[in-house]
């Protein structure tokens, strides 16, 4: 889309000097400014940017708690505690990072989920899928590795249980994990690296980032009706129109962000973490953060053996397999359509899958008992069943809906139908005079 | 000299591949300080062997101690809790090894074999479940012995697993008696 027709022309003579050494305000402009978006993008579509907000204002916070926390085993509660309590806003900064793990997560879950319905990973976009998935791995290794750091009981038990899954590994099991850990259980060893690793982690997020937009920009975006941008008039300039929309949509995930950290910010935590870490006794319910609960639950869905591979691998192993399907949805999806606006059946799905997720998150909420044991293994069976079963075979079997001609024909034809309605106003600007 | 050199294999190609050889090797040699200092230091290695004093225990009752910072239980155990435990049949048991590290490898798992000769009453075992590493409750669950609040693993008096999702019995690390109140792990 951005590649040739570069429409920056410096208007001073400091911009023509820069521009001839280092076109680094020609790039800046090409991408944020006469960018073309399409002009059909809903609000699904400004998670892109709250998720870069995001990974800045964790990096920020981040740093500045770093200068108060003390990454050592008989330290780390204390020094948290000190910065609840004496550092100056220190309370405020912990909160806003702690917090800002979970909505980062509620919001690159969105973006995934986003990514699912419109097909945003079908060709040409499957590497840039791919660098999303790599980004969200990142994420789930910092996130893990920051519940770590102020070495409450939640801490110490949810890195024990986690590093636990390595020695599920045949042979080479218990090695691996001593190496993770750095001793033969949880320590101060442990501690430190985790703190070195949740200090390093969010600048390579930073820089996948940096490969996930420039893949963004080869290929452009996608957009509701999943149909390619074919004339000038089906896209708009990135400023003011994307620019306006995403500063809109990171407003109100702000407000809902400021809501929980004013008024619940320990909703989203666990009372045991604000217990010191003990070795020697395990809270009674060991549950990880709620963004692990879905993996959680198909990793406790597994009691028994399959063949040669006892329960505890085969549950470690669903696990990592259900990231996995994530990597592989552009080569398992078999429809040409990309929208599922356009896909009756593929849309039901679907929702059935985000249900599923759900329903996965609060199973892995629950204790792994009775009822709850099987419910589990269903909905990691459909969990899988999606990816493995219905995105081959409906790609095949299913009768999609007719495409319009073009995002240009599928915006006027909204328009007609819904009269004055204020959705249209938003979604094209321009028709309205 | 130079008109032999145009010959394959030549003179150059064997620099390449040498010069290639000695990239490699180099980048190993380098790279492995990297994944070596990750391992378990002199000061956590050193912390191999605790003593530990069991005068105090009547049967029934049982100690932690830490142990390469895992707690290892020292249990001297009730008549009842041996009866039980050599009642057993091995062809129920989920992990028919005795994981003892003081007897060969695929020792069978009897009440026996998961104590110390002449010493039938005291369990000495890492009380780590076997599934994900939290800690089971002790005289807890249907087999009196261990029940993992975790993901609902049971073990029985031996510390052997009877239900639930871990793999294998309870470790019994090395161990002896150095005196009759005296024990020394590890």
């Amino acid at each position: 889309m951005s590649e040739g027709h570069s429409t920056y022309t410096p208007k001073t003579g400091i911009g023509r000097w820069f521009d001839s050494r280092m076109p680094l305000p020609r790039l800046v402009y090409d991408s944020f400014i006469a960018y073309p978006v399409p002009r059909n993008l809903n609000y699904a579509w400004t998670f892109g940017g709250i998720l870069a907000l995001m990974l800045a204002a964790q990096i920020l916070t981040g740093i500045v708690l770093a200068m108060h926390y003390a990454a050592d085993s008989t330290l780390a509660f204390d020094s948290v505690e000190k910065i609840m309590r004496d550092v100056n806003s220190g309370w405020l900064l912990r909160y806003l990072h702690s917090n800002g793990a979970s909505f980062f997560f509620i919001a690159v879950y969105i973006h995934i989920f986003r990514g699912l319905y419109y097909g945003s990973y079908k060709a040409p976009r499957e590497l840039l899928w791919i660098l999303g998935c790599i980004i969200y791995l990142l994420m789930m290794a910092t996130g893990f590795m920051g519940y770590v750091l102020p070495w409450g009981q939640m801490s110490f038990w949810g890195a024990t249980v986690i590093t636990g899954f390595f020695t599920a590994i045949p042979l080479v099991g218990d090695w691996i994990q001593q190496l993770l850990l750095g001793g033969f259980a949880v320590d101060n060893p442990t501690l430190n690296r985790f703190f070195a690793l949740h200090y390093l982690l969010p600048f390579m997020i930073a820089g996948v980032v940096v490969l996930h937009i420039w893949a963004l920009h080869v290929v452009g975006q996608n957009n509701p009706t999943g149909i390619e941008v074919k004339s000038k008039t089906d896209t708009l300039a990135f400023t003011p129109y994307a620019t306006i929309k995403d500063g809109f949509g990171m407003i109100v995930f702000l407000l809902v962000f400021a809501y929980f950290v004013f008024y619940l910010p320990n909703y989203l935590g666990h009372p045991d973490n604000y217990t010191v870490a003990n070795p020697l006794k395990t809270p009674a319910h060991i549950v990880p953060e709620w963004y692990f609960l879905p993996f959680y639950a198909i990793l406790r869905a597994i009691t028994f053996n399959i063949g040669p591979i006892n329960s505890k691998l085969g549950g470690v192993l669903c696990l990592f397999g259900a990231i996995v399907m994530l990597f592989l949805v552009p080569w398992l999806d078999t429809s040409k359509v990309r929208s599922a606006v356009y896909r009756p059946w593929y849309k039901l799905f679907f929702w059935l899958f985000v249900a599923d997720s759900i329903l996965l998150g609060w199973l892995g909420s629950q204790p792994a008992e009775g009822s709850y044991v099987f419910m589990a293994q269903m909905a990691t069976l459909f969990y899988f069943a999606f990816f493995l079963v219905a995105l081959p075979v409906l790609g095949l079997i299913e009768k999609p809906r007719r495409l319009p001609n073009s995002i240009t024909e599928a915006v006027l034809e909204k328009n007609k139908g819904g009269g004055g309605h204020p959705a249209g106003a938003t979604a094209a600007p321009e028709t309205k005079g | 000299m130079s008109a032999t050199d145009t010959q394959d294999p030549n003179r150059r190609d064997f620099l390449y591949i040498a010069t290639g050889m000695a990239a490699v090797v180099g980048a190993g040699a380098v790279a492995w300080p990297f994944i070596d200092q990750m391992r378990p230091d002199a000061s956590t290695l050193a912390l191999a062997s605790v003593e530990v004093d069991v005068s105090s225990l009547t049967p029934g009752m049982s100690l932690v101690v830490k142990w390469r910072g895992r707690p290892v239980v020292v249990r001297n155990r009730t008549e009842k809790e041996m009866k039980d435990g050599e009642a057993v049949n091995l062809a129920e048991l989920k992990d028919p090894i005795a994981r003892n590290a003081n007897l060969p490898a695929d020792a069978p798992a009897t009440d026996a074999n998961r104590t110390t000769p002449g010493k039938e009453a005291w369990m000495v075992m890492v009380q780590v479940c076997t599934h994900l590493g939290c800690i089971p409750l002790g005289q807890e669950g249907d087999f009196g012995g261990w029940f993992c609040p975790c993901h609902g693993s049971v073990y029985d008096t031996a510390g052997r697993i009877r239900k639930g999702p871990a793999p294998e019995n309870m470790a019994v690390p090395v161990f002896q008696f150095i005196s009759d109140t005296k024990i020394r792990i590890g």
